[in-house]
């Protein structure tokens, strides 16, 4: 397979977590993921990156069973978990902060987090977390009896990611995070995710619009159009990679005329 | 004196109605459909109760009846939800609200058939007693109708504000699609919100069998509960039980102070008063997604 030596220049880090292999979910009559093959491995943060409609959120919405593939499979820890139903992904120890937050709006902070808790029963163990959470989101200690709906925009995208850690989840799927920030509040968010990674050791899979962002923290990463990887590398490489400079970062190349050149061909087509 | 009997007797009233708007509410939150047969829930579980109590039927003292009229209406519900409402997941709403209209046609005329179409009145050991207060003479029946409406809305208040699956039936009925992402068994506690809706039915039921007599077609009550729920302010359990009030209220006055045939429309002109001034009820629940 094309992929198979780039997959080899990461493998000596962590064991491979969680292997989607060749997975193929509709959106009604779409096709929006063609045989998506990936590996996540312990410890990193994976990114994938792709423009609207990729099938980037499909992915993510696939693995956590909210949405059932058609083909393939996903196997986490090396049993397949295609299929299941939200709640035993959950209790698995996988945790999805979806795209444009979804809190919920009239519940206030705390019961927010305690419904990120709900699939477990270890009442000490969830409030540990929940001081671990407030030590990373110290705003969400002053707001946690205020209703999730008056927080800020960054403010309700801390909670979507400390709910999801209050299932303290051995892998969290991160769904744009930056969608609708500030480049600022991105920045703080992804330092955040960063330690969260690195302290907590959680292992994130990280879906991005935002390539430069997303890279700067990334270990590894991939590419995704049109339901297909199209890339797949670490993430240093792909941030001096040709291709995503252009179509991901909007660094253009400028001829000797100093014109500008509008059609670049990508390598992949 | 006399003034003070109308509200006692308007407040019960309105306490019946706010328990059934109370029931179209958990369950439009819920699931975003309407349940019209929420006043046959009523009116099956006030048969209930006296098929269960009644010498003429199964003869089980009173307090035993209650509980189990109670109960079989919340398995009831559950089972309605699980079999048959889950499996029409997907389709539009508005199918969901015909099978229920149907559904309350279906109920009327088993009802019908099982305990017969001539009025009945339940023997419950309350009915024609009266209590003292004073001077003030009230209806054992209004007093208890209103006490009972306060500890079941209190006990609502504590379960859906301190129990994890009361919050949980919260956090789902404002945002689906996060509640499943958190591992919550959304479909579940959907059964569960028409359990507890078939429930809430139940109370109102034998509660407004304690005044008076009751048969099959008593379920159109819920056209009038509807009426209070969308006054309060459709999807806020407080606006359903102080529509309910409402129009319990409205009721006793506007017939003993207007000619005689115009109480029956009020609560409808308050409706379409309150629709036209503030359409969203008087306690809407507000909120906008933020981007």
């Amino acid at each position: 397979m094309m992929l198979a030596p780039n997959l080899e220049r990461n493998a000596d880090a962590g064991a491979v977590v969680l292997a989607v292999r060749n997975l193929e979910s509709f959106y009604g009559p779409i096709m929006a993921i063609r045989g998506v093959s990936l590996d996540v491995r312990e410890g990193q943060i994976v990114t994938v990156l792709g423009a609207n409609g990729a099938g980037k959120t499909t992915l993510l919405k696939t693995i956590s069973g909210v949405m059932n593939p058609e083909k393939g499979e996903i196997l986490y820890n090396g049993k397949n978990i295609a299929g299941s139903e939200p709640d035993a992904v959950v209790r698995a120890g996988i945790a999805h902060v979806p795209e444009g937050r979804e809190v919920f709006p009239l519940l206030t902070v705390e019961e927010n987090l305690m419904m990120g808790a709900y699939t477990r029963r270890d009442a000490d163990g969830v409030r540990e977390d929940r001081e671990m959470v407030f030590s990373y989101f110290p705003i969400l200690k002053e707001r946690a009896r205020q209703a999730a709906g008056t927080l800020s925009g960054g403010q309700q995208q801390m909670l979507a990611i400390a709910r999801g850690l209050m299932a303290r989840p051995k892998l969290m799927l991160l769904d744009e995070p930056s969608l609708g920030l500030s480049p600022l509040l991105t920045k703080e968010i992804f330092g955040i995710v960063r330690r969260l990674n690195r302290e907590q050791k959680v292992t994130m899979m990280l879906v991005e619009q935002n390539a430069m962002v997303a890279l700067e923290v990334a270990d590894y990463g991939y590419v995704m159009e049109l339901g297909r990887i199209v890339m797949a590398d670490s993430a240093e490489r792909l941030l001096q990679s040709k291709d995503v400079q252009e179509f991901y970062l909007g660094v253009k190349e400028e001829t000797q005329r100093g014109q500008k050149r509008w059609k670049q061909k990508k390598t992949w087509r | 004196m006399d003034v003070l009997q109308l509200v006692v007797s308007g407040l019960a009233n309105g306490c019946v109605y706010g328990l059934i708007a109370l029931g179209f509410v958990l369950i439009y939150k819920a699931t975003e459909a309407v349940n019209f047969a929420q006043g046959d829930f009523m009116m099956l579980g006030a048969f209930l109760c006296l098929g269960f109590t009644n010498e003429a039927f199964l003869g089980l003292p009173f307090w035993l009846s209650v509980p189990l009229a109670i109960l079989a209406m919340g398995v009831f519900g559950y089972a309605l939800d699980a079999l048959v409402i889950r499996k029409m997941f997907g389709q539009p709403q508005v199918a969901v609200v015909i099978l229920t209209i149907a559904l309350g046609f279906v109920l009327r005329f088993l009802a019908g058939v099982i305990w017969g179409h001539q009025p009945v009145s339940l023997e419950s050991p309350i009915a024609g007693q009266d209590v003292r207060f004073g001077g003030l003479v009230l209806g054992m029946d209004e007093v208890t109708i209103i006490v009972v409406t306060v500890l079941l809305t209190g006990g609502l208040y504590f379960y859906f504000n301190s129990t994890r699956l009361g919050v949980a039936m919260q956090a789902s009925s404002q945002n689906q699609l996060a509640a499943y992402y958190m591992g919550i068994p959304v479909k579940r506690l959907n059964s569960l919100i028409w359990a507890l809706a078939g429930m809430v039915a139940a109370v109102a039921g034998i509660l407004y069998a304690s005044k008076g007599s009751i048969e099959p077609s008593m379920g159109l009550l819920g056209i009038k509960a509807f009426a209070a729920a969308v006054i309060g302010g459709f999807g806020s359990l407080p606006g359903a039980l102080l529509g309910g009030l409402i129009v319990g209220l409205i009721e006793p006055f506007a017939g003993r102070y207007m000619p005689s045939g115009y109480s029956q429309i009020m609560p409808y002109l308050l409706l379409f008063l309150i629709l036209i001034v503030r359409p969203h009820g008087i306690l809407a629940q507000y909120h906008s997604k933020k981007v």
